[in-house]
């Protein structure tokens, strides 16, 4: 396991490539991508079994992840090529012309952990519990793991997976929802109030856990915990408590910061807030 | 040429913002529904006014039109609002069974249409929103060019009894229709007389075949432009009437070459007129990140592209004759 001083350097880091790549094109998606920044870093560092400098499509005795919440895409990509999936130099190509690192992720381009499209919300847990399946028709008993934003759940198809997953024992999946409480026009409790999550999850057939989602320790071990629990005949769901905007203040104020991009005085703000530890793209 | 002139650039979908605000206090059965994108719809106005006439259904697109078509049932006229995308393919079924099929008044009204919503990238991007729709019995389906014409088109769209879909953009654009233009649904305007060549355009391609016009103006050819906002049903007459004279013509949007206005319009050519044709549209494929100036550039849909098409389309009409 990494000591928590170093996920934190990696997950400081990552904080300014993302606001450094959304400043740069003046667009994209910082809040929910600093809210899952913990997540990411724990994810990859310490739970993935992966192998960055052999990916392939298939990920045969991997385990693989999932975006579904593809708009956090600066988060992924950072985390990405922080871990080897491609040169941290290509971060500087985000969201341009004839770029890999597309708006919202994409296999079409041909970048390296990117096993699915996602941006159009909702479908990342059903290509998870196909992935999922498709371990257990291989006998390979690597895990899979989805996250997707708490909006995201107001889509129907979560709810057809989440009945699914349930029903046929997919108990080899992990997938973690980052309650940041936001979304585009408000709060999550203004624009559909979506009542108790753990009781409708329970309800499904999964067994849920929680965690704060902002605190390292803390995703780690709930995650190391969610593992001990696959293989039990449930899938797994986290309900991840977040703040949209983590690390940079002024951005940790409602849902404000999903989708927009800071200025050039906010950005110096932001990276002063997030000195730099790894060495910038 | 006739010379166009605009005071500013607006985006289409603050026209029909407007215009949705507008019918809404015209009509009081007029009633609005978005998943969770009021602002880039421009419906927060409406909202605001009309709190309990709108409806915040939350990002689950196939649920809004659903209960579209049931606040059909007791008399009130829905629009709905959401990206092109996400109007369309995401819930086509919905769309085709509970509206379409069951022929109810519901006007879906598609913003961040086509390549020009930029960076979001090809997720976000369809461009193949105008085959889908046209494809619908009884559907009608409006690509509008400017801010003013947007409004409308939705004032007009909220008047006419059944299913509408409405097409606009993102990027501002010059907004040249006259304010007090009234919007005919099915019926092209005539935007330059011409003897050469037909150009028709659609949505954001009918500024670009106006300075198109200019330059084949310089180069000694007299283009024909035609605004089609009105995709289906097509303005059959006029194509004909104009192509009778010109005897060729170049079609330009922002969307697939396939099933968009450029299939309309060799659809109405090849039954009554067959005649050579040019597209400007894109060439099947998906979109991708980048600013809307590049993509239009690189996917081939600017000025220069139609005027090039246009002189490919007059040397085949040459070696007809
Ligand atoms: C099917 C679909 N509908 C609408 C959108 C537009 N959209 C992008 S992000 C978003 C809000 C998502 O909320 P949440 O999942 O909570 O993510 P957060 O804002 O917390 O990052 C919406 C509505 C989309 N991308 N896909
Ligand atoms: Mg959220």
């Amino acid at each position: 396991m990494t000591e928590i001083s170093t996920l934190n350097d990696f997950a400081v880091q990552v904080r300014r490539d993302i606001v450094r790549m959304v400043h740069a094109v003046q667009s994209g998606h910082p809040g929910g991508s600093l809210g899952c920044t913990e997540f990411a870093t724990v994810l990859y560092n310490d739970i993935l079994k992966h192998n960055p400098k052999e990916w392939d499509m298939d990920g045969k005795e991997q385990d693989l992840f999932f975006l579904s919440n593809g708009h956090i895409s600066p988060l992924w990509y950072s985390v990405l090529a922080r871990t080897g999936y491609f040169p941290i130099t290509e971060l500087a190509t985000f969201r341009k012309l004839n770029s890999r690192l597309q708006g919202h992720p994409t296999t079409h381009e041909g970048l390296p952990g990117v096993r699915i499209s996602s941006g159009s919300l909702g479908q990342g847990l059903s290509a998870g519990i196909g992935a999922a399946l498709s371990k257990k028709l291989n006998n390979d008993d690597h895990l899979v793991f989805v996250l997707m934003g708490d909006g995201e759940l107001q889509e129907g198809q979560v709810w057809e997976a989440a009945m699914f997953a349930a029903g046929n024992k997919v108990d080899n999946l992990i997938a973690t929802i980052d309650v940041n409480g936001q979304q585009i026009d408000g709060s999550t409790n203004d624009v559909l109030n979506m009542g108790d999550l753990k009781a409708k999850w329970e309800a499904f057939g999964w067994q849920v856990l929680s965690m704060k989602g902002n605190d390292l320790e803390e995703v780690r071990a709930t995650l190391l915990k969610a593992k001990t629990q696959t293989g039990l005949g449930k899938p797994i769901l986290i309900l991840m408590e977040t703040i949209m905007g983590h690390g940079v203040d002024f951005m940790m104020a409602g849902h404000k910061w999903h989708g927009i991009a800071p200025n050039d005085e906010q950005l110096v703000d932001a990276l002063k807030q997030n000195q730099s530890t790894l060495g910038d793209y | 040429m006739k010379k166009y002139t605009f005071s500013e650039k607006k985006d289409t979908r603050s026209g029909f913002g407007a215009g949705l605000i507008e019918a809404g206090r015209k009509n009081e059965n007029i009633v609005a529904l978005c998943a969770d994108l009021t602002g880039s719809l421009k419906m927060d106005a409406f909202a605001k006014e009309f709190p309990a006439r709108f409806i915040q259904v939350g990002i689950a697109e196939a649920n809004m039109m659903g209960i579209a078509a049931g606040l059909t049932i007791g008399g009130k006229i829905p629009f709905t609002g959401t990206f092109a995308n996400f109007s369309t393919g995401r819930v086509y079924d919905q769309i085709r069974q509970s509206i379409a099929y069951s022929d109810k008044n519901v006007k879906i009204c598609a913003s961040h249409a086509g390549l020009t919503l930029g960076e979001d990238g090809a997720t976000h991007q369809i461009l193949e929103d105008i085959g889908l729709m046209k494809m619908l019995p009884g559907m009608t389906v409006i690509n509008p060019c400017d801010f003013n014409q947007t409004k409308a088109a939705t004032l007009a769209i909220a008047e006419h009894h059944g299913p509408v879909y409405l097409r606009f953009g993102r990027p501002a654009v010059p907004n040249f229709t006259p304010a007090d233009q009234k919007f005919e649904i099915g019926k092209a305007v005539m935007l330059n007389e011409g003897t050469d060549v037909t150009i028709i355009a659609t949505g954001h391609l009918v500024w670009k075949a106006i300075e198109a016009g200019e330059q084949l103006e310089a180069m000694g050819i007299s283009a024909e432009i035609i605004n089609i906002h009105t995709i289906k049903p097509i303005d059959e007459k006029a194509i004909l009437d104009s192509l009778k004279k010109t005897g060729c013509v170049v079609t330009a949007e922002e969307h697939n070459r396939i099933g968009g206005l450029g299939d309309a319009v060799a659809q109405v050519l090849a039954l009554h007129f067959p005649s050579p044709q040019e597209y400007v549209a894109v060439n099947d494929s998906f979109g991708e990140s980048g600013t809307p100036e590049q993509l239009m550039k690189k996917y081939g849909l600017e000025a220069s592209n139609i005027v090039e098409a246009v002189q490919k389309v007059m040397a085949r009409k040459r070696v007809l004759a």
